[in-house]
């Protein structure tokens, strides 16, 4: 002890480390350098060069064979105007809007009664909601294809009883690709609800009520809005990976309906169209993006 | 004079689903125009009692009446009266002209009425121009007085304030209560004002109703319940008191004579009958108690004990005196007028004699 205490710090010699240590301590820039480095790296890697990659496609022509011939043309992203590849693109964003809305439908009143129930319950309650997250995404898919099959328990449940005499077509329809995204996404859009009403302040319903507003006003004026945050998080967590949908409408839709996610696949690997592949791919980001900014945009007027 | 009454509780009682008893046969009248007080430490059913009069809980038995009409199951939308809430319970989203013209909105209030109102409204709580502002932007003083400007822009039959101050630092709620005072009697609305806070409600009450687990102890002027307390809570909760337990050994007609600490005899002026014999508590507030050291010329008393702590406070002095081994009394005496160095102080140790004028103390009977 007394020996070390012997040695002042200027009689040691200086290690590589304790230097390195000393110049990331006193430059700001290189921390951050190091900090954000390999997550940095990473993205550009397997994201960024990627997608640069992609893009490169997109205004590439299609060579023999499926191979890729690179002369730069715009012709992939005029083909997509084609009504035939339109129709898909309102497909599936109808298909996604319609499950974002049934989403918010079923999951606002849902998240409301667990944020409102008893706090004991409240986190039993959250495990219920995630509980289909322990089953892989297929299998559920699967599952559900056995409920809606023309001999499935659902007919079989329905014929039993004696209220249909066929068996109804529900598998391979859009209802059965509805109902394959809300049953999967549901999730997504309870949590950021729950948590946007958990922090809501109860009195002011009660304010709001003393000032003379019944059920319908305190919701729409007062809950409603303070929620929203939630509501559009919510909605955009469905929405995005609605609209880009590929196992769904692949199983449930049964190839007669047909989503983007499904269009690239069929380009890449059926048609080994990779340009016009790329093209559908950069379509149904642009459609991503302009969704996402809708709710930056939302968000930013809105002053909560 | 029979003076209107706005509202009025007929045995109110309030039980929870959990059991527990919020609120206990609490019977009041509040007459129009007044600033009524329901005092009484946490969990005593002040609240509740102010909720169920707003229509947020409903009695369990009992009725509410407001105006004379009996409130039933009415919702809060439909009562003539609006709250004021603990926290305020401004509206986040909104701007304060929004805020206070909530209200008018809901009972579609003609638009150009609505900013005729409003901007009065905020005029009378001293916050015009600040209509665009959001309620973060404001400070707790100014969120307050947007609270009551929220509720006063309806013209309600009666105002109920939650511990509205509650939340406020001292000086700011020393303001407040002179502020709300003069509000409360510029706009002649009933005011029903919940607090813990005794000199609160003594500072700015017309009547004030002291509760105690869920019962109404004493209704009164502050007057009345500081100085004439008819039991050991209310004497005890509202300022500060001695008690005295002792036994009536003589009536002669409204004074009674009761054996106190060691069956020393004090007197004290009676309102109601007792008998001799009867076991009773004097209580008596520390400022209306003389202290005299016993070798000054004119030491008389009921009592002598020694000084045994002396608290200086600057206004005034606290003593306490030992009586005999079970009993002590506080006194406050006001320090000398005439001096400045404090040299009146009775030193600890002191012999003294204690007394006081037969009518400053009250008998509680237990």
């Amino acid at each position: 002890m007394a020996i070390v205490e012997q040695i002042g710090p200027s009689e040691r010699a200086v290690t590589w480390r304790e230097r390195l240590g000393d110049a990331v301590r006193q430059r700001e820039g290189l921390r951050a350098l190091l900090l954000a480095g390999p997550g940095g790296a990473w993205l550009l890697f397997f994201f960024l060069l990627p997608t640069a990659i992609v893009f490169a496609y997109s205004f590439a022509r299609r060579g023999p064979y499926g191979t890729v011939d690179w002369t730069f043309t715009l012709e992939n992203y005029v083909r997509f105007f084609d009504w035939l590849y339109i129709r898909v693109f309102l497909v599936s964003v109808w298909l996604a809007l319609l499950t974002t809305l049934i989403c918010l439908l079923i999951g606002y009143p849902f998240a409301f009664v667990i944020a409102r129930s008893p706090r004991r319950w409240r986190n039993a309650l959250l495990v219920l909601v995630l509980i289909p997250f322990w089953t892989n995404f297929l299998v559920r898919t699967y599952a559900i294809m056995l409920l809606l099959r023309s001999d499935g328990l659902i007919n079989n449940a329905l014929q039993w009883l004696g209220l249909i005499d066929r068996p109804l077509t529900m598998l391979f329809t859009p209802f059965a690709v509805v109902l394959g995204l809300v049953y999967g996404y549901l999730p997504f859009m309870i949590l950021p609800i729950y948590a946007s009403i958990e922090k809501f302040d109860f009195t002011l319903v009660e304010a709001a009520q003393d000032l003379g507003a019944n059920t319908w006003q305190v919701f729409w004026r007062v809950l409603l809005p303070l929620t929203l945050p939630g509501v559009l998080a919510g909605s955009i967590l469905v929405f995005i990976p609605s609209v880009g949908a590929f196992v769904t409408p692949d199983l449930l839709g049964g190839g007669k309906v047909v989503m983007i996610a499904n269009l690239i696949n069929q380009q890449f690997l059926t048609v080994r169209h990779w340009p016009f592949g790329s093209a559908v791919s950069f379509v149904l980001m642009a459609i991503v993006l302009a969704a996402t900014m809708l709710y930056f945009r939302i968000g930013e007027t809105r002053r909560i | 004079m029979e003076r209107p009454i706005d509202v009025e509780l007929v045995d109110v009682t309030k039980v929870f689903d959990s059991g527990v008893v919020a609120v206990d046969r609490v019977s009041l009248q509040i007459y129009q125009g007044e600033f009524f007080s329901l005092l009484g430490p946490s969990g005593c059913g002040k609240t509740t009692t102010l909720r169920m009069i707003a229509g947020f809980e409903h009695p369990t038995s009992g009725e509410v009446r407001i105006e004379g009409r009996p409130m039933g199951h009415t919702p809060p939308f439909r009562r003539n009266v609006n709250t004021v809430f603990q926290n305020y319970a401004l509206f986040p989203h909104m701007t304060v002209f929004e805020n206070v013209a909530f209200g008018l909105r809901m009972k579609r209030v003609p638009r150009d009425e609505i900013v005729r109102r409003v901007r009065e409204a905020l005029q009378l709580v001293r916050l015009s121009g600040f209509e665009e502002r959001y309620p973060r932007q404001l400070s707790g003083g100014q969120q307050q007085r947007v609270a009551l400007a929220r509720a006063l822009v309806n013209r309600p039959r009666v105002l109920l304030l939650d511990e509205p101050l509650g939340a406020l630092d001292l000086k700011l709620r020393k303001e407040m209560q002179l502020e709300l005072k003069h509000l409360q009697m510029t706009v002649g609305i009933t005011f029903i004002y919940v607090t813990h806070d005794q000199e609160e409600a003594l500072t700015m009450s017309d009547r004030i109703a002291v509760m105690n687990a869920g019962r109404v102890l004493q209704v009164g002027t502050p007057v009345e319940i500081y100085e004439r307390p008819t039991s050991r809570f209310v004497a005890d909760f509202i300022g500060e008191s001695n008690f005295l337990p002792g036994r009536v050994v003589d009536v002669d007609r409204d004074v009674a004579t009761v054996l106190v600490a060691g069956e020393r005899p004090v007197r004290v002026r009676i309102e109601t009958p007792v008998a001799a014999g009867q076991p009773v508590t004097v209580a008596i507030r520390p400022e209306k108690i003389r202290v005299t050291p016993v070798e000054a010329p004119e030491a008389n008393g009921f009592l002598s004990g020694r000084v045994e702590e002396v608290i200086y406070i600057g206004t005034d002095t606290f003593y306490v005196v030992r009586i005999d081994d079970h009993t002590t009394l506080r006194v406050r005496s006001q320090n000398d007028r005439n001096r400045l160095d404090g040299g009146q102080l009775l030193p600890v140790g002191t012999s003294v004699t204690v007394g006081w004028a037969e009518d400053a103390a009250r008998l509680l009977l237990d």
